[in-house]
């Protein structure tokens, strides 16, 4: 009496051996007759009360699936069959391997009807292919422009690479240290500044980049913001040493705008 | 008077459709034919194939899928290709002319009706393996890319060929069978 595993293993391999018959015979055009559904579904129904496993049961599902092609592929053939175009391979293989060359050839030619098709330039395509050809560049003067300018490798300085501003002057860690100094010199005894004192600067742009970089001091832990919603007052709070960034504390983003109209604000503000 | 001014110009309209090759490949679909010529596309086409008639040529309908319909519905006919055939046989000295060696239409014949008597789809080697009885070797493989370049047969990604469709338009395929098994052998 084999145990439960050993069944389970044998079912296994006996559903892969049924879905690689129905496989082959769906792929290679076999006789789908050579497949015995009622001994197929015997074997499955014997071994599905033995499935748990999710794999188990899509393994059987497969096994169906794969036996009702072959199903469809046998009622196929029947329907071929009953047709007026049904003619036995055997029979027809005997023919042909029977009659020479020629005669197979001249009976194809008695059914055979080809199509007749035209392929011809009119006046008007000509016309248009003259005028195109009249207005094509020379092939040199085209491959011309789209060839690239050579120019001579050279060095280039670190000042070059500054201008061209594919180096930034300083490393932005060193900009943001220097952030943080000004940050902990303005706040002097009071300990915070209020927000738009601090990014305010003489041009909009400038505001812009202080503001950017200032989110950074906040992000990286060097700064915090505290917000006051009554008053509408954001203040930032400079920390004596680097603090811990991904603590206990939940992050929270605070979206603060900085367009033109607020700057003129702060700006009219400050000169008033 | 009108009325056959009209019908003429509408036969040259279909002829230039149907004889020149328009896309990839030959034939023009039956709504491109009703938005071309009018709703009475099909009135015009029997005129033209009328003509035809005369010249050993026809207008071939052939409709999506394998059967041919008897009362096909406007949709069918939306769907069908239209082409110019010829109307008889070809004698073995045309088709040389028109760069066919015998070989060529004998392998042709017999992969066609060796496919059809497997019911439309019959695996490449198998076709190949017959040919080669009255074929060299080297023959059959070139012979049967020709054949699938041109439309008469397809492969699919399991070898498998099928009956395309040049066969389709051009090759009464009963006929063919009705002929091959009704030789004195």
């Amino acid at each position: 009496m084999p145990s439960k595993r050993q069944k389970k293993k044998l079912g296994k391999e006996r559903l892969q051996r049924i879905i690689d018959l129905c496989k082959s015979v769906e792929e290679r055009g076999l006789d789908p007759f050579i497949v015995d559904v009622d001994d197929i579904l015997t074997v499955v129904r014997e071994f599905f009360p033995e499935w748990e496993l999710p794999e188990e049961l899509c393994l059987d599902a497969e096994a169906v699936h794969k036996l009702a092609s072959v199903i469809k592929l046998q009622s196929d053939w029947v329907k071929h069959q009953s047709t007026s175009l049904y003619t036995d391979p055997f029979l027809l293989e005997e023919k042909i391997r029977r009659l020479g060359k020629e005669e197979v050839a001249n009976l194809f030619l008695e059914v055979w009807h080809p199509i007749v098709e035209l392929e011809q330039i009119s006046p008007h395509s000509l016309a248009e292919a003259i005028k195109y050809w009249q207005s094509l560049l020379p092939i040199s003067d085209r491959w011309l422009k789209v060839s690239s300018i050579e120019t001579e490798a050279g060095a280039t300085t670190r000042e070059e690479l500054i201008k061209q501003r594919i180096l930034a002057e300083k490393a932005f860690s060193e900009e943001l240290e220097m952030f943080w100094e000004e940050l902990k010199r303005k706040v002097s005894g009071a300990g915070k500044i209020r927000y738009w004192d601090f990014i305010g600067a003489d041009t909009y742009s400038e505001t812009i980049k202080r503001a950017y970089i200032t989110s950074f001091l906040v992000t990286y832990g060097y700064a915090t913001l505290e917000l006051h919603r009554l008053e509408e007052e954001i203040f930032i709070r400079p920390f004596e040493k680097l603090a811990p960034v991904f603590g206990k504390k939940q992050l929270i983003s605070i979206p603060v705008s900085i367009s033109v109209e607020e700057w003129m604000k702060w700006k009219r503000g400050e000169q008033d | 008077m009108r009325r056959k001014a009209y019908y003429v110009r509408k036969i040259k309209r279909a002829t230039h459709l149907l004889f020149y090759t328009h896309h990839r490949k030959p034939g023009v679909k039956g709504w491109e034919l009703r938005r071309r010529l009018g709703s009475d596309y099909l009135k015009v086409i029997g005129i033209l194939d009328g003509y035809l008639e005369k010249l050993d040529l026809q207008v071939k309908t052939v409709f999506e899928g394998e059967k041919p319909v008897e009362k096909p519905t406007v949709q069918q006919l939306d769907k069908a290709r239209f082409y110019i055939t010829l109307r008889g046989g070809l004698t073995p000295k045309e088709t040389k002319m028109m760069g066919w060696r015998i070989d060529d239409i004998a392998g042709l014949a017999t992969a066609i009706s060796c496919i059809i008597s497997k019911k439309g789809k019959a695996p490449r080697e198998e076709v190949e393996d017959f040919l080669r009885k009255k074929l060299p070797g080297w023959r059959v493989d070139i012979n049967m890319n020709r054949y699938i370049r041109s439309g008469y047969l397809a492969e699919d990604e399991n070898k498998q060929l099928y009956l395309d469709w040049r066969t389709r338009a051009e090759i009464d395929q009963k006929a063919l069978v009705d002929l091959l098994l009704g030789t004195e052998s």
